[in-house]
């Protein structure tokens, strides 16, 4: 019987990918981590690397020997400030996606069907599919002190309450759009796709009958909730937070847009490596953020978050 | 007395309008305090439904249900005198085993060291001692179905209600687990809701069964009723094995329109006093008994012969005598 070379060629290679699984595995691997092991991490260790080095205020050099200089100059009060503000705010929005998004989220797992929940789970989605900075500065002009937002308030006789909250001390300013109170708006808006999808992922997959057996076992409404949903859901909610609080710990695109003019880690990071070219200092400054989801993490390991995966 | 349950006049409808299902037609059922009651029927039954609306999962579309004597149809599940084990344990995933059984008792806020000294009590009457700091993933499906038990049971519930607990067992356990359910329910004194498609299951564990058939009760009665003297062809051939008799061959074998006649009653013999001859079409050995098919008057009729009785099974294709006792055939309604 006569095969052509080609298909001979094709049928040996096939055959050597199945009786051999391990080159399989590392023909579809090997690419995707070489990506990972050494693009993705080498830059992050070298950028970390360059931590440990100091610019030399006279030259404006970097001068690469090992020292500490960089991370004492993180703990200078304006820098310890933003710091703490960054982490405050990342912790803020995270709270309140998971408020706004459980309810949406459960709804969506357990009750949406059919049309309904291809509506909603487009609704989640659609601002994903359209430019970030689109949506920011579509924000800065719901924001804006003659903004759609300002009118509404008018327009309810709230104007009141909108001034109230704007003289708040720390959340407060001139126009939402130059407030905290207006980063928050954004960060919660921008964020909350990412965290009413894992919820939704973890709803699905809690068994009916464990929530049937809940009540049945004369828990109320409140308790299967705090007792059974919860417990269940939270990875759903750890793995949503990881995304809200490392999204809120590295932005510096709102911050910059929408805010009064104080600093947060992302916007210090980009202006050190930036305008003064202090690629060392950036580089001690990044650290913050990694450090503070690895002790996020652990704190949410502890907390079991994790034991129902 | 009062009724551990009782149905009035229930039924369930699924969906509106033209894809409307009526699981549930119409059923009246009383179960007294302290009776191990199975309802026996095929998948689809309404069986499961009925069983739900009990536990207050599914609401009725009309009728009223009570339990120890109070209506109950409009409450919720935590609010009824009834515990659940449902046909996939539901154990909470999240939680130890102890966890698990103590959850009722969690849920009514009683102290820590009490709940789990009743929980461990609970697990030693399932006969699973020890395994409380497991997780339910640890423990195997016979284990698993324990626990769901030891779950229902801690908080001495009226009416304990089983939606096909044994069914995901393999054989052996599942006869194991029929005779301990039986001997705790004994024990105990909880009125048991047994449900089920297993026949061998309802008749060996029931006080009374409830054949139910197309969302409708149709025979309520002791296995010993359901089994001899069934009302419906259905409940004849759902319940064990049975040849059903109807028309000519009716009217030839038994003198009536139509007849039920169980294969065990049957017995090969000599042609003297004969109630049929026929030719053997088929031989299927069961271990314990040998069935034949036996063609007789333009029918087919099914005969047990018991292993180790002094008759020889008959070859293929032979011709055979069958007799039984006039007593052996039991009337049914034609239809």
């Amino acid at each position: 019987m006569h095969v052509d070379a080609p298909q001979g060629l094709s049928r040996r290679l096939s055959d050597l990918l199945y009786t051999r699984r391990g080159l399989l595995l590392l023909a579809l691997l090997g690419p995707v981590l070489l990506w990972f092991g050494v693009i993705y991490l080498g830059s992050l260790f070298a950028l970390l690397a360059n931590a440990f080095f100091r610019l030399d205020d006279f030259t404006g050099q970097v001068v690469r020997e090992v020292g500490f200089s960089n991370f004492v100059a993180l703990l200078e009060p304006a820098n310890l400030d933003s710091a703490r503000r960054t982490i405050v705010m990342a912790i803020a929005v995270t709270l309140a996606c998971t408020v706004l998004a459980f309810p949406l989220a459960y709804y969506m797992a357990r009750h949406a069907r059919g049309a309904q929940k291809a509506a909603l789970y487009i609704a989640v989605m659609l601002p994903l599919w359209s430019s970030y900075l689109v949506r920011l500065y579509a924000w800065k002009l719901l924001l804006a002190k003659e903004g759609a937002i300002s009118w509404l308030a008018q327009q309810l006789h709230a104007q009141w309450l909108l001034d109230a909250l704007l003289a708040t001390p720390a959340i407060g300013g001139p126009s939402l759009s130059f407030s905290t109170m207006g980063t928050f708006i954004v960060f919660v808006y921008m964020w909350l796709p990412f965290m009413v999808l894992p919820i939704m992922a973890a709803v699905e997959r809690i068994p009916a009958s464990t929530l049937e057996a809940s009540a049945d076992l004369g828990a109320h409404t409140a308790q299967t909730f705090r007792s059974v949903i919860l417990p269940l859901a939270m990875p759903g909610v750890a793995a949503g937070s990881i995304f809200t609080f490392s999204l809120t710990l590295g932005d510096y695109i709102i911050p910059q847009v929408i805010g009064d003019s104080t600093l947060y880690i992302g916007q210090i990071v980009y202006r050190q490596q930036g305008v003064a070219g202090n690629i060392p200092f950036a580089a001690a400054f990044s650290l913050v953020p990694i450090v503070v989801i690895g002790v996020y993490l652990w704190l949410a390991k502890r907390k079991g978050a994790f034991d129902a995966l | 007395m009062t009724a551990a349950v009782s149905l009035d006049r229930v039924s369930c409808t699924f969906g509106t309008g033209a894809q409307a299902v009526r699981a549930v037609d119409s059923v009246d059922l009383n179960i007294d305090a302290g009776e191990f009651f199975t309802l026996l029927g095929p998948s689809g039954s309404g069986k499961t439904t009925v069983l739900r609306m009990i536990g207050g999962f599914t609401l009725p579309s009309s009728g009223r249900v009570f339990i120890g004597g109070q209506d109950v149809s409009h409450q919720p599940p935590y609010a009824r005198p009834v515990n659940t084990v449902f046909q996939d344990y539901a154990l909470f995933p999240h939680m130890s085993v102890r966890d698990n059984v103590a959850y009722p008792l969690m849920v009514r806020k009683a102290p820590r060291a009490l709940r789990e000294a009743k929980a461990d009590q609970l697990l030693t009457l399932v006969q699973l001692p020890g395994v409380g700091s497991r997780r339910p993933a640890q423990l195997s499906g016979g284990q698993r179905q324990r626990v769901a038990l030891a779950r229902a049971l801690i908080s001495e519930p009226q009416v304990l209600l089983l939606d096909e607990p044994l069914g995901a067992l393999d054989l052996k356990l599942r006869e194991q687990m029929q005779s301990e359910l039986k001997t705790l329910q004994r024990r105990l004194g909880i009125t048991f809701l047994f449900i089920t498609h297993d026949q061998h299951e309802a008749l060996s564990m029931s006080d009374r069964i409830g054949v139910f058939n197309q969302g409708r009760l149709e025979q309520v009665g002791t296995p010993q009723q359901v089994y001899d003297t069934p009302t419906t062809r259905f409940v004849a051939q759902f319940v064990g094995a049975a040849n059903v008799l109807q028309g000519e061959a009716a009217q030839r074998l038994t003198g009536m329109a139509c007849a039920m006649l169980r294969p065990e009653r049957i017995t090969l013999g000599p042609q003297a006093g004969a109630k049929a001859e026929g030719q053997v079409s088929e031989v299927q050995y069961f271990g314990s008994f040998t069935r034949l098919k036996v063609q007789t008057w333009g029918t087919s009729v099914q005969a047990d012969l018991p292993t180790g009785s002094a008759l020889m099974v008959p070859p293929l294709s032979a011709t055979v005598h069958l007799h039984w006792d006039a007593g052996a055939v039991h009337a049914l309604a034609t239809g």
